[in-house]
């Protein structure tokens, strides 16, 4: 399959990707960003959206999803390509012409430089601490559904206490067999009118509401046929052919860690005058990169960024003088960026 | 300075000086205490800075508040004990506060 073109593939559209779109976009370079999450802003968004960061020069102070908001708006004239919801699952280099970056779609991006600004990882459904659960996953105990109409007839229990758990309750309530919700207390973190339409069909009989924890699976070969549950008085046993367990995301390294890249402590060292990788074209910045003195933070980002854009531009086009201009003054500059005259 | 003690889960005891107004998580991170993650760095946003409050100190310590009961959802094996360690302040009251670290974090 005949993949698309860009100069630079980003993994990873926080903060600092995003401003590798601006930077990188100064000089002339296109960007093609990749984020697991659905929209952009990485931690920001997903972690702590509402919370005050101090640190973000000329910001006395701006929450995560306005800074998120800005950076949007600074890179909009470079009219970056996303793809949202996507893992990037392989990298291969490509003699003379860089490096073919296969996606979870089975879609290909053929790019000159890959920078890596995929902070603590990419975000992973959180795997609940019930024992031997790794065995059923992918088969009874699903972390997203895909088709509501293969859980048909079965016995649910979902466990969670947010909106993904309420939502799958209500939706999947006239598909399944029987829905069991388990939360640990009875106080949920979802829209009220999730929890009201939720209470009423547990008043109604037509689910089951457990406070609790699931604690233990029975089955064979991956198939699930019930599973306990601890409750303030005792444990039950529930008869359960799907598992949908909705405990969050985590940040994990993913499929970084297979593309023989040196590794520290889950960490990528680079080099802090252009902050590549031990791989010639691979670059990476902000908080999944290490080297001596390193700070997690947005503002070292932003500044790894800056100094990646040089370098990568002389992967991108080789022997072309590169002119240092400011933003302020430079006529071209202003150009890209859409400045009125 | 405020004494507090910060048991990992293989039993490691790390007595620290915690000055007043740092949280538990700060000093558990100043002090490399293992299996404290604290990925969001204390923004009470990730439930990786689960600790259990010994069972004489919870009453001192006090409840969690309602954004913290929601984030406590994602940590591993919550018990009525459980806090998230960057929402503990360290005041004089604390002094000789011992928090137990669980066997992981998520």
């Amino acid at each position: 399959m005949e993949g698309s073109k860009t100069d630079v593939l980003i993994i990873g559209a926080g903060p600092v990707g995003l401003f590798a779109v601006f930077e990188l976009g100064l000089l002339d370079m296109t960007c093609h960003l990749v984020d697991i999450l659905d929209r952009p802003g990485g931690q920001c968004a997903e972690l702590y959206p509402e919370k005050p960061i101090y640190d973000i020069p000329g910001w006395p102070v701006i929450t995560a999803q306005g800074m998120v908001d800005q950076l949007m708006q600074q890179i909009a004239p470079f009219k970056p390509v996303f793809s949202f919801g996507r893992m990037v699952t392989s990298l291969e280099r490509i003699e003379h012409e860089g490096f073919r970056v296969g996606l979870d779609d089975g879609q290909t991006v053929n790019a000159r430089v890959v920078v890596i600004a995929a902070g603590g990882g990419s975000f992973q459904p959180k795997r609940p601490p019930i024992p031997g659960i790794e065995a059923f996953e992918g088969k009874s105990v699903l972390y997203s559904i895909k088709r509501m109409e293969a859980l048909r007839g079965h016995d649910l229990v979902i466990v969670g206490g947010g909106d993904s758990a309420l939502d799958w309750t209500l939706n999947l309530q006239p598909v399944a067999r029987r829905v069991t919700l388990v939360h640990r207390r009875p106080e949920f973190r979802a829209a009220p009118d999730s929890v009201n339409r939720m209470r009423a069909l547990w008043e109604s009989g037509d689910i089951d509401f457990r406070i609790g924890q699931v604690t233990k699976l029975d089955g064979e070969g991956g198939r699930l046929s019930a599973v306990t549950i601890r409750e303030a008085d005792g444990e039950t046993r529930v008869a359960c052919t799907r598992l949908l367990p909705f405990f969050g995301l985590t940040m994990k390294l993913g499929p970084v860690a297979d593309w023989g890249l040196s590794l520290h402590e889950d960490r990528i060292p680079v080099d802090t005058e252009k902050f590549q990788t031990s791989t010639s074209g691979i670059f990476a910045i902000g908080d999944i990169n290490t080297y001596p003195g390193k700070l997690k933070l947005i503002l070292s980002g932003f500044h790894e960024a800056a100094l990646m854009a040089q370098a990568a531009k002389r992967i991108v086009s080789p022997g072309e003088r590169i002119v240092f201009q400011y933003t302020t003054s430079s006529t071209s500059l202003h150009k890209k960026l859409g400045v009125p005259d | 300075m405020t004494k507090i003690s910060i048991i990992a889960f293989d039993g490691t005891r790390f007595d620290v000086e915690a000055e007043n107004g740092s949280t538990v998580m700060e000093n558990a991170i100043r002090n490399a205490v293992p299996g404290i993650e604290a990925e969001c760095g204390g923004a009470c946003a990730c439930a990786t800075c689960h600790v259990y409050v010994d069972e004489e100190w919870t009453d001192i310590v006090g409840e969690p508040e309602a954004m913290e009961e929601d984030m406590l959802d994602f940590a591993y094996e919550v018990r009525p004990n459980s806090r998230l360690s960057c929402q503990i302040k360290v005041r004089d009251e604390l002094n000789g506060l011992v928090v137990r670290v669980p066997e992981r974090q998520g």
